[in-house]
């Protein structure tokens, strides 16, 4: 074995210090708070009927402050404070759920196919809603009924699922997926035909619209429990953020480091069922946004789970307001459901993404 | 610190993959396993690093049992570099090493300057150094399997369990790190089909083979004609390195 004994010169070269990275993240986060900021204002003041921005920033300033305003500008002010302020902020807030759940679904599930509804939540969100629509369920909780049975038909969704995916070796990636797709199947088909023999003749239209998702019906009400679920579900996420990346290096090497990937994939699995079950309570189901924000702020960032739920809730929130101001003002008075914008914006955006920066996922 | 497999038996699935096996290794040594293609090698290293539970038997460390333990502290004591791998995400090679620190700390703050400098001392050991900023997924087979090796080093482990760590590697980087396992005081376990570099590298082999108790010794003791055909049906031709003395295996095709 006579190989030589000379240090290759990569040995002496210094390695580069990760403070500038950690600077550039802290620019990039402040400017897209800047730009949350500045989006939230916009999607305020805009809408089917403008107002002024000098006007918005008055009212605001009023609600925020405690101060008075003229009772000619009383119909004004309760369409920028009690409509669309609530609206626009659980755009925001809906947006940054889903986009943290996504990131979270997809080290969980180890899939870069994942988004928060693959595990069966809105397909059994749908069934809850399809039953207030078509028969009246709940009718004793008000404007609540349809939030409330989302939520339980989310929530006995991933629980059944759950259970169904439980395996002697564990909850294993490949058996969490392919029972939450087949279970969805299920929820679909139990949505279908409760529709189909629904009394009422617009169910079918109804259920359709709540399915790709809406923020017509955000209140004051509804906003603080949305909000804390997924501040409180993002913050934890950051804290176990290192978890996250040695799940995302497969079990075998997550044990030789040190963590029981079984157990924090239970964890996880909790997280983000209740978190998009709050989520699909009030605003359906918004597709494309948990797929695509993770892959697009990856691409960004890089792959490291601490950058990425740093960036991922800004740019899902920035997102999703922007969506929501062309969901009613595009087609005025009518409001488009999200699903349909986000597609429509989201799907040419992350394709040229994709195209344009090696961008890889899986291998090469 | 040293390991002790102590009667170890695994079931998976209703195959026995490892029946009554004990191995002991002394503080410091290079202990390889061997033996043909399912004979368990994987299997009993998997239940050193936990990611296996032993059906019977147990894995100690200087003594106490590792189940015992916590996972996460028993990943400070024993590192390890599995066979498969897999990772869709694309880390760059400074991050996947810096998570062999994941055992050591809690929570999400950057790594300390001292943990800095493991994980670089980490990369130089496996030479990675140039690849830092490199994203994992454009690296080739044996790029990758040096970094796992940083990933292992940057643990700081005082037990280092290697499956087939040669795989991919160029014949440099195979003489490196075996060299580097000799010179180190970490207790090796490590798992090998090459069984000439085996003989070169380890203090002690134990020779596994379906169902039979393992044959385990100096190179010289168990690299015999006899005992290599017992384990994998090849009968070699046995010499001596002309300089070190090692036993080295020749077969006839």
């Amino acid at each position: 074995m006579t190989t030589s004994d000379a240090q290759p010169t990569s040995d002496t070269q210094p390695v580069r210090p990760a403070s500038r990275r950690e600077k550039s993240l802290l620019t990039t986060v402040l400017s897209l708070v800047v730009v949350l900021a500045i989006s939230i204002l916009v999607g305020i003041t805009l809408g089917p009927a403008p107002v002024p921005l000098p006007e918005t920033v008055r009212y605001l300033a009023a609600a925020v402050t405690g101060g008075t305003i003229d009772a000619a500008d009383a119909s004004g002010y309760s369409i920028i404070w009690q409509v669309r302020t609530p609206r626009v902020l659980l755009a925001a807030v809906v947006g940054a759920g889903l986009s943290v759940v996504g990131v979270a679904i997809q080290a969980t599930v180890r899939n870069a196919l994942a988004d928060p509804f693959i595990l069966g939540v809105s397909s059994g969100a749908s069934v809850g809603a399809s039953a207030v629509v078509s028969f009246g369920l709940f009718a004793g909780l008000g404007v609540y009924a349809l939030s409330t049975a989302a939520l339980l038909g989310a929530l006995g969704a991933s629980a059944l699922v759950y259970l169904a995916a439980r395996g002697k070796s564990g909850l294993t990636p490949l058996r969490l997926v392919l029972t939450g797709v087949a279970l969805a199947y299920g929820f679909q088909s139990l949505m279908s035909a409760i529709v189909f023999f629904a009394p009422f003749s617009d169910s079918a239209r109804t259920v359709l619209f709540w399915l790709m998702g809406s923020l017509g019906s955000a209140t004051w009400s509804g906003l603080p429990l949305a909000a804390a679920t997924v501040v409180l579900a993002t913050v934890l996420l950051l804290w176990n953020s290192r978890a996250l990346d040695v799940l995302a290096l497969g079990d075998e090497t997550a044990a030789g480091l040190g963590m029981d990937a079984t157990a924090v994939r239970k964890r996880l699995f909790l997280l983000t069922a209740i978190v998009t079950g709050c989520l699909v309570a009030v605003s359906g189901a918004v597709g494309f946004v948990g797929l695509v924000i993770p892959h697009l702020v990856r691409l960004l960032v890089g792959a490291n789970h601490r950058r990425v739920l740093t960036i991922a809730p800004l740019i899902g929130a920035i997102f999703l307001v922007w969506v929501d101001l062309a969901s009613r003002t595009l087609f005025a008075p009518r409001e488009l459901p999200l699903g349909v914008i986000t597609a429509l914006i989201g799907v040419p955006v992350f394709i040229i993404l994709l195209r344009r920066r090696g961008y890889l996922f899986g291998g090469r | 610190m040293s390991i002790t497999l102590d009667g170890l038996s695994v079931h998976l699935a209703g195959a026995e993959l490892v029946r009554d096996l004990h191995i002991e290794t002394a503080e410091g040594e290079v202990l390889g396993l061997v033996g043909p293609n399912g004979s368990g090698k994987s299997t009993a290293l998997r239940c050193v690093y936990r990611a296996l539970q032993p059906s019977r038997g147990a894995v100690l460390l200087d003594g106490a049992d590792i189940s015992t333990l916590a996972q996460r502290a028993s990943a400070r004591h024993i590192a390890a570099v599995p066979q498969e791998s897999s990772n869709d995400l694309d880390f760059s090679v400074a991050e996947i090493v810096a998570l062999g620190r994941f055992p050591h700390h809690r929570g999400n703050q950057p790594l300390s300057t001292e943990e800095r400098a493991v994980r670089d001392e980490a990369m130089r050991r496996a030479d990675v150094v140039h690849l830092a900023d490199r994203g994992v997924l454009s690296l080739s087979g044996g790029e990758r399997q040096r970094v796992l090796l940083a990933r292992a080093f940057a643990q700081q482990p005082r037990v280092l369990v290697l499956d087939e760590p040669t795989n991919h590697l160029d014949i440099h980087h195979q003489i490196r790190l075996l060299r580097q396992l000799r010179t180190d005081s970490t207790t090796v376990l490590i798992a090998m089909h090459d069984l000439n570099l085996a003989a070169a590298t380890c203090d002690r082999l134990a020779v596994l083979a379906n169902g039979t108790v393992p044959h385990i010794g100096t190179p010289t003791e168990v690299l015999t004609p006899e005992l290599i055909n017992e384990a994998f049906g090849v009968t070699p031709s046995i010499v001596r390195h002309p300089r070190t003395g090692i036993p080295q295996l020749h077969y006839d095709i």
